[in-house]
């Protein structure tokens, strides 16, 4: 009889989504935060050599979670569409939206497709723009569905409870040194809600977009002894700016400080 | 068109394909006839009349490289545009200047850059100084068909090395021959005025300053002698594109800073029409 090789569509499909998912939630956490001057991302990745945050084009960058190999491709795929279209047209018509666009419709296909594994990523794609209004983030999960962002995201394992920390933290007017350290305080912070891991300089990966650099390029990585100058501002800083009860919604639960 | 791939909905599989850091070998791969060396040419009968670009000159000093070029542009025996602009940054540590056919000259930068540019992108590091003098060498000798039916583009491409801490100069010929120059180089119509000029002028021993001056005199020079030059054109304030590439990176010169050199070389020739004269022995 046929009946007992019959899965449900819709059982396929969570399945597949529940084996992306899991893929993505294994990997390290990694935050994109809006600051006073740009966009700064923030990942918990001791390699040198792989990286989770990358420049696409002049006022646009990526940042991924989850199977390195599957993103690292589809990332050199965004740089090679992105300079293309920036050759036939102009620099200005190579848009983060677009790009979006397209890695959904790729992520969207490969998820659909039987023949296909689902890709087990994350991606984030960040356009900074003249004024922190202007400023783009879309994060795009492995079934090729757009988010729309604002202000602060996490992706990743444990983004949950990352996100809902820094959600109720941040500002997008804060200069770039405090909003790093809110970033590695959320990144520190463990699943099961237990203690909080101290991050040094050299577990993080982190670059910015900045606006007001005057080359045509506005991503930069923040290395070494400016990464270290930055997360040593003002050790207590990271704890300070507790949000006014009320001001950012209501707190979820489990969260305590 | 591949430009506009998001019309296909995903990302075609040659974008997604390991392997090449090179965008000059990706269009090759998905689009390679929009690769400047690769159209074909309707046959002509007679001289053709297209804007040409005319001297570029490069010298080095102890911290970096001057590269300098004219403004004008030619077409047969008129000018074709007064203010055109040949020299440019190639990455932040190295510049093109390129003489010959415009139209291709133009494009075959913007192609560079963005070779480099993509390099660097997805391989996370920059190529080294030599890296990026062969890769414009690969690009001229793809650009042999025109360059045989006369449509040469000949660039002169200077850097700042950072392994070894100095300027340097590479020259090309218009089968992507290249080689190193030591002390100064010029390329295009001008270049044998310039090259004599720099020739006398030229110390290794000269400041940043000194060198560009140096620069400016050779290019004043060159269009003395050959009419296909522009020299500083003091009435409408056009002056000649100057870069210079240090330690610092690449910079070019301000109207203001350059207007100052061209003024101060042009009142130097109003008494010695030759410029500045080196001992006999």
């Amino acid at each position: 009889m046929s009946t007992p090789f019959y899965v449900s569509p819709q059982q396929v499909m969570a399945d597949r989504a529940e084996y992306a998912r899991k893929g993505v939630a294994r990997g390290r956490a990694l935050v994109v935060l809006q600051y006073a001057d740009g966009i700064v991302f923030v990942a918990e990745n001791p390699s040198r050599a792989l990286h989770k945050v990358s420049e696409i084009y002049d006022r646009i960058a990526f940042a991924a979670t989850g199977k390195y190999n599957e993103y690292e491709n589809l990332r050199i795929g965004g740089t090679r569409y992105a300079d293309l279209r920036g050759y036939t047209y102009d620099r200005e018509d190579v848009t983060a939206q677009g790009l979006a666009n397209l890695y959904a419709q790729t992520l969207g296909t490969i998820f659909s497709s039987a023949a296909e594994k689902p890709y087990e990523v994350e991606l984030l794609v960040a356009e900074v723009g003249e004024s922190g209004a202007e400023d783009e983030i879309y994060r795009l999960p492995h079934d090729g569905s757009i988010i729309d962002e604002h202000g602060s995201v996490a992706v990743g394992g444990n983004a949950e409870q990352i996100g809902s920390y820094l959600k109720q933290r941040h500002r997008d007017d804060m200069p770039l040194g405090e909003a790093l350290r809110l970033a590695v305080a959320a990144l520190g912070r463990d699943s099961g809600g237990g203690e909080v891991r101290e991050l040094t300089a050299d577990q993080l990966e982190v670059a910015v977009l900045d606006r007001t650099r005057p080359q045509q390029r506005k991503f930069k990585r923040i290395l070494g002894r400016q990464l270290a100058r930055l997360l040593d501002e003002n050790p207590h800083a990271p704890t300070a700016p507790e949000p006014s009860p009320g001001s950012e919604g209501d707190a979820s639960g489990g969260e305590t400080d | 068109m591949v430009g506009n791939s998001h019309d296909q909905g995903r990302l075609p599989a040659a974008f997604l394909r390991p392997g090449s850091s090179s965008f000059f070998d990706f269009l090759s791969e998905i689009a390679p006839e929009r690769l400047p060396g690769n159209r074909m040419l309707p046959p002509v009968e007679g001289p053709v009349q297209i804007p040409h670009g005319t001297t570029i000159v490069a010298a080095t000093f102890s911290g970096g490289v001057v590269l300098a070029g004219d403004r004008r542009a030619t077409m047969g025996h008129q000018i074709a545009q007064r203010d055109v602009e040949k020299v440019f940054p190639a990455d932040e540590f190295s510049a093109v200047g390129i003489a010959g056919t415009m139209g291709f000259a133009i494009e075959l930068v913007k192609l560079f850059q963005l070779e480099l540019e993509h390099f660097e992108k997805v391989e996370g590091e920059v190529l080294s100084l030599e890296g990026k003098a062969n890769r414009l060498s690969a690009m001229i000798r793809g650009n042999l068909g025109m360059a045989m039916q006369g449509l040469a583009v000949v660039p002169l491409f200077a850097g700042y090395d950072l392994d070894r801490a100095k300027g340097r100069i590479f020259s090309y010929d218009v089968t992507g021959g290249r080689s190193e120059e030591l002390g100064f180089a010029a390329v295009g119509s001008g270049s044998v005025f310039a090259r004599g000029s720099l020739k006398k002028l030229h110390r290794e021993d000269l400041t940043e300053q000194q060198t560009v001056t140096a620069v400016v005199q050779s290019l004043y020079d060159a269009a003395d002698d050959d009419s296909a030059t522009g020299g500083p054109d003091l009435t409408r304030r056009i002056y000649p594109i100057v870069t210079v590439i240090t330690e610092e990176g690449f910079r070019r010169l301000t109207e203001a800073e350059i207007s100052e050199i061209a003024r101060s070389v042009h009142e130097g020739r109003l008494q010695l029409p030759n410029g500045p004269q080196a001992p006999v022995l």
